[in-house]
């Protein structure tokens, strides 16, 4: 038994109803989560010292071809210290809405990564403190071009698709929100001053 | 026609007498030749490189292919000094007000040169993300087949349009008319937009629903 599998047997243990599954794949120990009770497991592996999962190295959702599946959110856990990596998966129900807590206040590398799975799959992080699209624009009205019911060229014609991208507000994405520079803002580039959305006038 | 008076000044062993004999120089020529000469030999690109194809213009640009003989080392970086835009790469549509407005910036005269297979027509990326041509956005002049082309293509495609803009005349004032988004934000009808974004090649096989 390696450090995963302690890791797994401990898990299992301390929130028994909790974990739904145990797997190995390819060498990887799997551990399936209920999402009522994923995020207090979550907290769990990373603050309990035997534990130690003090590094989020991914985020990501799978969305299996086969209807009746559930859609995954997947989290990749690894302790820097103990050297020991484990993969945490939240099987969602496709037919009811897809919400999950978010580990944001956990791990502040999931910011970007939660906002890509919702992005891409529609799944909405609760707590999440700015879940908006990222690869996308904003007013992207398609819907969630990862899922496996998204045809594979979008739902608009193509002139459509070219119209809304010819109306994208470029000043309003390349803001220093978005940039995630707002702190910074007083030292900016006087290029930047009014780029900033809480200064736009309301009616744009 | 030569631009090139005879007896240049500075040519080896020309007696002072016989220099002194044809200077002031002048030549006679077209306002059209000497025009569109002095623009097909001094276009400045302004380089939008977001893939592989981009690479290859590097090559293009460096001491190999050497693209100062045809007088475009200067890259711009500034739309506004620039006459030629070269599309490197394929173009989500996240890019496309960022090319139109690049290409809106640039003064006149101005060409466009639509480097590769994506940027041309959307290659391999037949999908809800990327531009089908970048035609659909920029009005473009010189398509560059290739995937990517090789800097030979580029250049060959770089000649097209020095050849193109040699065969321009100032009394047409409709080539430079500026191609603006209209009021239903496209700056070509939305038919011909479908038109021009149709699968063609294996991405016939592909249906939209699955």
């Amino acid at each position: 038994m390696n450090g995963a599998d302690h890791s797994a047997e401990a898990l299992a243990r301390a929130f028994g109803s909790t974990v739904l599954g145990r797997a190995v794949s390819c060498g990887d120990r799997i551990v399936a989560l209920a999402c009522e009770g994923a995020h207090d497991a979550l907290a769990w592996l990373k603050d309990d010292p035997e534990q130690a999962f003090d590094y989020l190295t991914d985020l990501t959702a799978v969305d299996y071809r086969d209807p009746e599946q559930p859609l995954e959110v997947v989290y990749q856990l690894r302790s820097l210290r103990r050297k020991v990596d484990l993969r945490v998966k939240i099987p969602l129900d496709k037919r009811e809405t897809l919400e999950v807590d978010s580990v944001y206040d956990l791990w502040k590398g999931a910011d970007w990564l939660e906002r890509e799975v919702y992005d891409m799959f529609g799944v909405v992080f609760r707590g999440h403190p700015d879940l908006r699209r990222i690869l996308m624009w904003e007013n992207y009205a398609e819907g969630f071009p990862l899922r496996k019911d998204f045809p594979l060229r979008g739902h608009f014609s193509r002139a459509e698709q070219t119209r809304q991208a010819l109306g994208i507000d470029i000043e309003g994405h390349y803001s220093p929100e978005e940039l995630s520079l707002v702190e910074a803002f007083q030292g900016l580039h006087p290029d930047l001053e009014g780029r900033r959305k809480a200064d736009a006038p309301e009616d744009a | 026609m030569g631009l090139m008076p005879k007896g240049t000044p500075g040519q080896e062993g020309a007696p002072a007498a016989e220099i002194a004999a044809v200077s002031p120089n002048f030549l006679t020529t077209t306002l059209d030749f000497l025009t569109n000469w002095s623009r097909a030999n001094s276009l400045w690109p302004m380089p939008f490189g977001t893939a592989c194809c981009a690479i290859e213009f590097m090559a293009t640009a460096a001491s190999r292919f050497d693209l100062a003989r045809f007088g475009m080392e200067r890259m711009s970086f500034s739309p506004r000094q620039a006459d030629v835009l070269i599309c490197a790469g394929r173009l989500p549509f996240k890019l496309a007000p960022v090319i139109r407005r690049i290409w809106d910036q640039m003064p006149q005269p101005k060409w466009c040169i639509s480097m590769g297979a994506c940027a041309s027509s959307g290659g391999i990326f037949d999908n809800y993300a990327m531009v089908q041509g970048i035609d659909t956005i920029v009005p473009v002049d010189v398509y560059v087949p290739g995937c990517p082309p090789r800097p030979e293509g580029l250049i060959y495609g770089i000649m097209l349009l020095q050849k193109k803009i040699k065969g321009e005349t100032l009394a047409d004032s409709s080539l430079r008319v500026e191609h603006e988004v209209g009021p239903d934000g496209l700056f070509l009808p939305p038919e011909r937009i479908d038109e021009l974004s149709e699968p063609f090649g294996n991405s016939v096989h592909q249906t939209r629903s699955a």
